[in-house]
């Protein structure tokens, strides 16, 4: 997703009263510094609800969800090693860096690939076999669902430990909704075997090439998947002494 | 004649409306039911309840020794909600599977709708033997997303060693305990629960609470020790040295205790590694892998501590293991009380306004509370500050987009948290990657092929905890 351009004819934030609904608050995006941001999404209003009559203002806001933008070498620290040890394996097996790795995020002090889809079990491989690399232990696999991403709106977050090496990395693989499908790691970590069941379970994700990938923690015929963020969190309302609270995701919240 | 007609035995049956008729004798294919080719599985008996004995006698006849039984998961002795699925052949468990999700409380999906300082209060709820280590993990991580991690004070650092440690100790012990019932060591449970009580007690009077504390907050503590804390722990220790001594004299080469647990849960170092196993099963392989002394937080990296490994990949290596890390973290509980003492009062949360909470809590009269002086200060003479107390409190504070994973060295292994911000005040997702949750994938590895018996003593040396393993 990219940002909205500004706003051609002025440069400048429009004020409320010159909003029209087909332009209303293009000028209000912040504006970005050095690398282009991976915008996942576009808030508006200051509380997550529109049209309801408010007049402060605050529903003229806008924010741009920004992650952080991908990183270029020198990554820094371990992070070097890391890479280049991942480029010379991948070689081996007749991949390249770019063919396998879309794009390197440094952040926080750790490091994330996003691998590619079709090339996560081989670079899983990679990731586990080549001496310099050796990360021997999948710690987990967690799902994230951005619903505004386009095209790739389900995250599948896989966690690497090197115990040989003391590093970890995290690799990133996405998927778009109308296709939620990523090749399954089991043959390579078999530990993901339940975190991949339960990915599945909350967001929806298929593993291909799962043994069996059946619900883990909601029960087999339950509809839908919990975590996505199109599902509601449900609730009923609370009623004391005649006031009534609505349920937590249907509050007055920031967004 | 009324009666006649109302009694079906004598209508005619050439009389009867076809709807009413047994659905099993009409030619309609049941839509909702398997294809009658579907599979094989022999006959089926299900056995609720009854008596076993007619059952068995049952089975006998047939002679078809191999049966499938549900061990939960209302077990006493599946530490929870945990359902075992075994499939016997005699007393030999041929396969078997867990059934885990009966404790799902989607934890995580609420902690999407509060804010990043009330998801400790969730989060302390998973694994109920270990809050602090959920807490202690969920604010590590907040506060490398904050980018904060540098400014928490000393202070903080400390007694966050001290309280998980001293967890470490109350969650072993448990382990050590129901293991023991389990395999009818009643008085190693006895000791242990006495002994989990004296750490429990310690709890209560530094957090006001005996489990779920939510004293851990982003940034710091929710309040600092409250006066004869430390006190109190130097007092109890000797009683705690001593019951570990006990369970230590009773376990550790009683013949009875080495006869179920020598050679049991049987799990290799390959094993480990492929399976994601980590803690006391994985150091009880030889390796001496602990975050703790490899990754350190909270000033690990400042203590003396021995990470206890043991080479027989057994149940008795990782009950040996828990005896001896109880024993380690005591030893790390005597320094973190020593630096206390040595330490000026200091603050327990960082400085920054935006983040730390404007009152440190006190106990007033109706409990727990405000301090009456900040409350006069925002009640009666700054607007600005009720103002920010209100808006803290309500709305929270921003933490800006990304994502961390962070991970500590809990009772039960690597506890880890993965958490991503959309630079909003609540958490866009929070995944736990609970240790119990992973350990328990090694259950059929270590059981297959082994007695019935061995199963319940391969679980415990497992040490799930079924809060956490679903949360």
């Amino acid at each position: 997703m990219t940002l909205p351009p500004d706003d051609p004819r002025t440069g400048a934030t429009p004020r409320p009263d010159e909003t029209s609904p087909d332009r209303d608050t293009v000028g209000n995006v912040p504006a970005t510094t050095g690398a282009e941001p991976e915008v996942v999404e576009i808030r508006r209003g200051m509380f997550g609800e529109q049209d309801t009559g408010d007049t402060s203002g605050y529903n003229g806001l806008v924010r741009a969800v920004a992650m952080p933008s991908p990183s270029e070498r020198p990554f820094g620290g371990d992070f070097d090693t890391v890479a280049d040890a991942l480029t010379g394996a991948l070689a081996r097996t007749g991949r390249t860096f770019g063919t396998a790795v879309e794009k390197t995020v440094v952040d926080r002090g750790e490091i994330t690939f996003y691998v590619r889809r079709d090339a996560i079990v081989d670079t899983a491989r990679v990731f586990r076999d080549d001496p310099d690399l050796r990360f021997e232990l999948l710690s987990g696999v967690s799902g994230v669902h951005f619903p505004d991403e386009a095209g790739r709106e389900l995250h599948a977050v896989y966690h690497l430990l090197s115990i040989t090496h003391n590093r970890r990395v995290r690799l990133e693989v996405t998927a778009p909704d109308a296709d939620p499908h990523i090749p399954s790691v089991v043959a390579v970590y078999p530990t993901a075997d339940w975190h991949e069941r339960e990915t599945w379970d909350f967001f929806g994700i298929v593993f291909d090439g799962h043994p069996a990938l059946t619900r883990i923690q909601m029960p087999d015929d339950w509809p839908g998947h919990p975590q996505r963020k199109d599902y509601p969190l449900g609730g009923i309302d609370v009623e004391y002494k005649g006031a009534v609270i609505p349920p937590p995701d249907t509050r007055r919240s920031y967004n | 004649m009324a009666d006649e007609t109302l009694n079906p035995s004598t209508t005619d049956p050439s009389t009867t409306d076809p709807s009413t008729t047994d659905l099993s004798t009409t030619d309609e294919p049941d839509l909702y039911g398997l294809p009658e080719d579907a599979y094989d599985e022999g006959r089926v008996f299900t056995a609720g309840g009854g008596d076993w004995d007619e059952i068995a006698e049952e089975a006998s006849e047939l002679g078809e020794e191999r049966i499938v039984v549900n061990m939960g998961p209302q077990h006493p002795s599946t530490h929870g909600v945990l359902r075992l699925i075994l499939e016997l052949d005699g007393e030999t468990v041929t396969e078997a599977r867990c059934g885990i999700g009966y404790l799902h409380t989607g934890i995580e999906k609420q902690m999407e709708y509060r804010t990043w300082t009330q998801g400790v209060t969730l989060c302390t709820r998973m694994d109920y033997l270990m809050p602090l280590y959920q807490e202690v993990a969920y604010c590590l991580g907040v506060e490398r997303l904050l980018g904060i991690q540098d400014q928490v004070p000393e202070r903080v650092n400390v007694i966050r060693v001290l309280l998980m440690e001293l967890n470490r100790v109350s969650s072993h012990v448990v382990a050590l305990a129901t293991g023991g019932l389990e395999i009818g060591a009643l008085t190693v449970m006895t000791i242990g629960f006495r002994m989990r009580e004296r750490v429990l007690k310690i709890f209560e009077l530094i957090t006001g609470l005996r489990m779920n504390h939510g004293f851990v907050r982003p940034g710091g503590l929710a309040q600092d020790l409250p006066p004869g804390a430390l006190d109190m722990i130097t007092d109890t220790m000797p009683d705690i040295y001593q019951d570990i001594s006990d369970i230590e004299d009773l376990a550790n080469e009683n013949p009875l205790v080495r006869s179920r647990l020598v050679d049991v849960g049987y799990l290799d170092l390959t094993g480990c590694m492929s399976l994601g196993i980590t803690g006391p099963p994985l150091r009880s392989t030889g390796l001496p892998h602990d975050l703790r002394r490899s990754q350190p937080y909270c000033g690990y990296e400042d203590y003396e501590f021995d990470v206890v490994t043991w080479d027989t990949c057994d149940a008795y290596g990782r009950l040996r293991i828990r005896v001896e890390e109880m024993r380690q973290s005591m030893r790390i509980v005597e320094q973190c009380v020593r630096k206390l003492r040595d330490m000026p009062a200091g603050p327990v949360m960082v400085a920054d306004k935006k983040i730390a909470w404007p009152a440190q809590l006190t106990i007033g009269g109706d409990g727990m509370g405000n301090s009456l002086e900040h409350i006069r200060e925002i009640m009666g003479q700054s607007m600005e500050a009720l103002i920010h107390h209100f808006k803290l409190v309500t709305e929270g504070f921003r933490v800006p987009a990304g994502q961390v994973y962070q991970a500590v060295e809990s009772p039960r292994g690597e506890l880890a948290v993965h958490l991503v911000s959309d630079g909003g005040t609540k958490p866009y997702r929070a995944h736990f990657r609970d240790p119990s949750f992973v350990n328990l994938q090694a259950m059929a590895a270590m059981c297959e092929g082994g007695q019935v018996a061995d199963v319940i003593v391969a679980v415990a040396s497992l040490d799930p905890v079924l809060g956490g393993v679903d949360r």
